[in-house]
């Protein structure tokens, strides 16, 4: 069908509510009787806590309760955990240091929660959460995490000596240190991937409700899986069992990682609803959402890549530190090993890849999945390295990409992963044609005249998909399955509701769904509706990350399609006296094929519910699910080409061209999938260009904690994008969908830093390349 | 506490309030309008603007007190009935959102923004005009194409329109 089914750029069926004020998201919830929270939080980095004095708070005005550590723990109430294990080399499991949702002995981060105030307004939680004395004995903080590693550095959890959660490898060491003692070049550099705050523009919060008449509990939750958050309140945090336990996660304004993990927050607001006897509602305000919210990225990483005499890759070296904050997040121990060193390879051919990766913790908010997670660092690593080989050898950065790119699929890697399609060929080229590439020269001696550097840098990006299938990740740690379900019920007048497990935060989940729905049986797509968010109406799901969506949650849902597809043909058949296997469904319609008999499909799904006329043994209705587990890993690709203006003088970049040419396989609606490069590019430019979180090495104190500080991408810090795609479909998946959704955030980084140090005529520059910074490495270079 | 009386959306509103309530958490919270977000502290995201007696305003830097005897309007108010206002069709014809958070803001932003501009628009002053609006979601690509659209189909439309978005 061609309106509204596959391909077609449908607007998005949930816009009217968002544009005209009509979108729910948490704090726009009223329960009644409900209450509102206010957190203590430590203004330490690292202090013992001598004593909690509430009696102060407890006589407030409006103070329903003050609740503390101790409390929490004599409920029963169990600490966070990290639910992906990884193992050193050693062989010893990761060191897990105790995370207690409010703190009872000692606090290790600013932001750490070690009180909550339940009162009648905010206004009142948040006077009487002032009026709470804690008296804390100040220790040492260390915050850079080579700086955590070091002996006499100050420790911060028992279980972990020296700071060190694991030391893993990947890879093989040997055939890669020979490869660089035969070389006949070696690029090395040390490079660093900027810690970001990922700053949804929703922040953070939670309600929970206690209905002791039923004895459950209900939570509404900014998720981004609603159902990873129930298990996991049920299984390890004690909250509720899972038939007790609610949880809605409404609109949710953006996520890019950070709402895929289970907060303190949301936990001690249900908790203390059961302890107060009232709806408790916490909303994150701005600054508590930078000091809490799990931060991305923050490597630092030394790289050795070999070259033979035909500038062929022989063999790529990379050791890194990952600072992982105070605690171990949710996945976070997934993000800088399986999720990063397994895209070491990037598109190209290296018959020798070793990384080895120590993870540390220091006293700052904890760093977790941030819009790309492991991908964006794995990306500026290869691509940083590769553009720098290309200067060092002398050829074109197109060349020596081009030379050293696999071109035959499926291709496997020295680091687990096997790329099942993709022609990176077809990506350059695109993306050189879109960007004139040939033109540069003209350009950049017409910016000269001006006073201005110009500069050109790409980078051709890999990375992996719908992550999956369950049994391989379990096989690396996951304590998850990363299946998807989906239940579709053609309800008796042929309209239709999708029960997906996936989960939308501004991806448009309610359209592209429905147009999967309308391609299959001819219908508009008004007379779909997608169904996601609350456990008490989806039975199960994984939820929205990864970019899996599209080929984990719609696959879901075409297995369940073919089910319903194949009863309605069934049913059709016996309404039509004819053979199931005639049946084909066009417009709306089950036909004969090549006759004109047919019966409309609202007739069909009413016979299926009134049940007056079935065939012999079919049971009434028609309402099917599906489990999908994916074969593999899909692997979208691309080349992004930046052009950027720096004006010497001041230091200040100018991106005057940016162009994106990615291989997303099989796309759904065009439209979306645009707007989900430009955001993912909109943030890889910020962390390029502007975003960075700051630690004060002494105090450990966040000086990047507002948009006063710390510097979001605004409309003129950005172009438009020249965006377009050249698609080679995925194998794995009935769709041939590959993902879209982190792209933008992992290509872009290296495209802009590689023209800045085109443009400057310096290779030494650190994100964010902020004008201080340029023009600092303007300088050193003379 | 304050006693304040304005109009919002057509309707007279009137509450005794905390002194220390600001417009926008009177809106969400004693109106009941809870299409106005709040996205930060500090008056840099946008999130919360209205329209106060004509004008684009960040409700999280006034006292609901000092809008006493003005007149707002929310994103509740901008459509007339079921037909949108032509900067939110604008919006959904060129996915200018995509988590619908900032959205509200960037709509009263616009639809201020055009009105100042009766000649039109181009891509750099819409850039530069969205200095007090931040996106995490769009890159602002089609953000800035909506409300070139917009000021295009509303300078076609005549003055009638473009008035009546103040």
């Amino acid at each position: 069908m061609g309106m509204e089914g596959i391909g077609a750029r449908v607007a998005r069926k949930e816009d009217k509510r968002f544009i005209t004020g009509g979108g729910r998201y948490v704090d726009d919830m009223v329960v009644p009787g409900m209450k509102h929270a206010a957190f203590v939080r430590s203004p330490y980095a690292h202090a013992d806590i001598k004593k909690i004095d509430v009696k102060k708070a407890q006589g407030m005005p409006g103070v329903i309760g003050v609740l503390t550590g101790k409390e929490l723990k004599a409920d029963g109430i169990g600490n966070l955990i990290c639910g992906w294990m990884i193992h050193s080399k050693d062989g010893s499991p990761m060191k897990m240091g105790a995370w207690s949702p409010l703190a009872v002995d000692r606090v290790r981060y600013v932001g750490d929660a070690v009180v909550i105030v339940v009162a009648d307004t905010k206004g009142e939680a948040r006077d009487a959460a002032e009026a709470v004395e804690i008296t804390y004995k100040e220790r040492k903080a260390v915050t850079d995490a080579a700086e955590a590693l070091k002996s006499g550095a100050p420790q911060l959890h028992p279980e972990a000596e020296g700071n060190l959660i694991f030391d893993w490898e990947i890879g093989d060491a040997k055939a890669t240190d020979e490869a660089i003692r035969q070389a006949a070049h070696v690029t090395r550099m040390s490079i660093v991937n900027n810690r970001l705050v990922p700053n949804a523009m929703e922040p953070r919060a939670a309600l929970g409700h206690y209905d002791n008449g039923e004895d459950h509990f209900t939570c509404w939750t900014t998720s981004q899986n609603p159902h990873v958050a129930r298990l996991v309140m049920s299984a390890f945090y004690n909250v509720a069992p899972e038939n007790k336990l609610r949880v809605i996660a409404p609109d949710v304004g953006g996520g890019f990682g950070s709402k895929i993990f289970i907060y303190p927050e949301e936990i001690i607001c249900l908790w203390a609803s059961k302890r107060t006897g009232v709806p408790v509602k916490w909303v994150a305000d701005r600054t508590e959402s930078f000091l809490t919210d799990a931060h991305g990225r923050d490597h630092h990483t030394t790289v050795e890549m070999a070259f033979d005499k035909d500038n062929r890759i022989t063999g790529f070296k990379v050791d890194t530190i990952a600072n992982l904050g105070a605690y171990m997040s949710l996945f976070s121990s997934s993000v800088p090993t399986y999720l990063y060193a397994t895209l070491l390879s990037g598109q190209y051919n290296i018959p020798a890849i070793h990384a080895n990766v120590r993870t540390v913790y220091t006293n700052t908010a904890p760093v977790d999945a941030y819009r790309g997670a492991g991908r964006p660092e794995a990306t500026y690593v290869v691509e940083r390295t590769m553009e720098t080989a290309a200067r060092e050898l002398g050829i074109s950065p197109a060349e020596l990409r081009r030379k050293n790119f696999i071109t035959q699929f499926p291709h496997q890697t020295p680091v687990i992963m096997c790329y099942d399609a993709g022609d990176y060929s077809a990506s350059l080229d695109a993306a050189m044609k879109a960007a004139d590439y040939a033109g540069f020269a003209k350009r950049k001696a017409a910016a000269a005249k001006k006073g201005l550097l110009r500069g050109i840098g790409m980078s051709c990006y890999i990375e992996a998909c719908g992550i999956a299938p369950s049994a391989a990740v379990g096989s690396l740690g996951a304590g998850v399955g990363l299946w998807e379900s989906a239940e579709v019920r053609v309800n008796a007048v042929g309209t239709i509701e999708v029960l997906t497990g996936s989960h939308s935060h501004g991806q448009g989940h309610e359209t592209t769904f429905a147009q999967l729905v309308s391609e299959r049986f001819g219908l508009p797509i008004d007379q779909i509706s997608i169904v996601h968010g609350d456990t008490d109406k989806v039975q199960m799901g994984m939820g929205t990350y990864g970019s899996r969506s599209g080929a984990v949650g719609m696959s879901a849902i075409v297995k369940a399609l073919d089910k319903v597809e194949a009863k309605a043909k069934k049913i059709a058949a016996h309404l039509l006296e004819a053979d199931e296997g005639d049946i084909v469904i066009e417009n709306g319609a089950l036909k004969v094929a090549g006759t004109d008999k047919n019966v409309p499909w609202f007739q069909m799904a009413l016979a299926s519910y009134t049940a007056h006329n079935l065939p012999g043994g079919m049971e009434p209705g028609l309402k099917e699910t599906a489990f999908y587990d994916p074969t593999n890993f899909t692997f979208p690709a691309g080349c992004y080409i930046c052009e950027v203006e720096v004006d010497p003088d001041t230091g200040k970049t100018q991106i005057v061209q940016f162009v994106a040419a990615d291989d997303f396989g099989n796309i759904i609606n065009p439209m979306i999938v645009e707007g989900q490069v430009h955001g993912g590019i909109a943030q890889g430019v910020g962390q390029a260009l502007l975003e960075g979180a700051h630690y004060d090495a002494a105090s450990g104190q966040l000086l990047t904690a507002s948009f006063m500080d710390y510097t979001m991408p605004r409309a003129d810090d950005l172009p438009s994008f020249q965006v377009s795609t050249s698609n080679t479909p995925c194998p794995g998946n009935p769709l041939g969908m590959k993902g879209c959704g982190e792209a933008g955030a992992i290509g872009s980084p290296p495209a802009v830093i590689n023209a800045i140090t085109d443009a400057i005529g310096n290779n030494k520059l650190t994100m964010p390349a902020t004008p201080q910074t340029v023009w600092a490495a303007i300088q050193a270079k003379h | 506490m304050s006693d304040v009386s304005l109009t919002v959306n057509g309707r007279n509103v009137k509450a005794s309030v905390e002194d220390r309530t600001l417009l926008v958490h009177f809106l969400r919270e004693h109106v009941g309008l809870t299409g106005t977000h709040v996205g930060c502290d500090t008056s840099q995201c946008g999130a919360c603007i209205v329209h106060v007696d004509g004008k684009a305003v960040k409700s999280c830097t006034m006292l609901a007190a000092q809008a006493s005897g003005s007149t707002v309007v929310t994103i509740e108010g901008l459509a007339n009935g079921a037909e949108l206002h032509p900067v939110q069709a604008a919006f959904k014809e060129n996915h200018g959102l995509q988590c619908g958070f900032c959205t509200p803001g960037m709509i009263m932003s616009a639809t201020d923004m055009i009105r100042r501009y009766p000649e039109g628009l181009d891509e750099a002053t819409v850039r530069a005009e969205l200095e007090g609006n931040i996106c995490r979601c769009t890159g602002y690509h089609n953000i800035v194409k909506a409300i070139l659209a917009a000021s295009q189909a509303m300078s076609k439309a005549g003055k009638g329109k473009a008035k009546k978005a103040a």
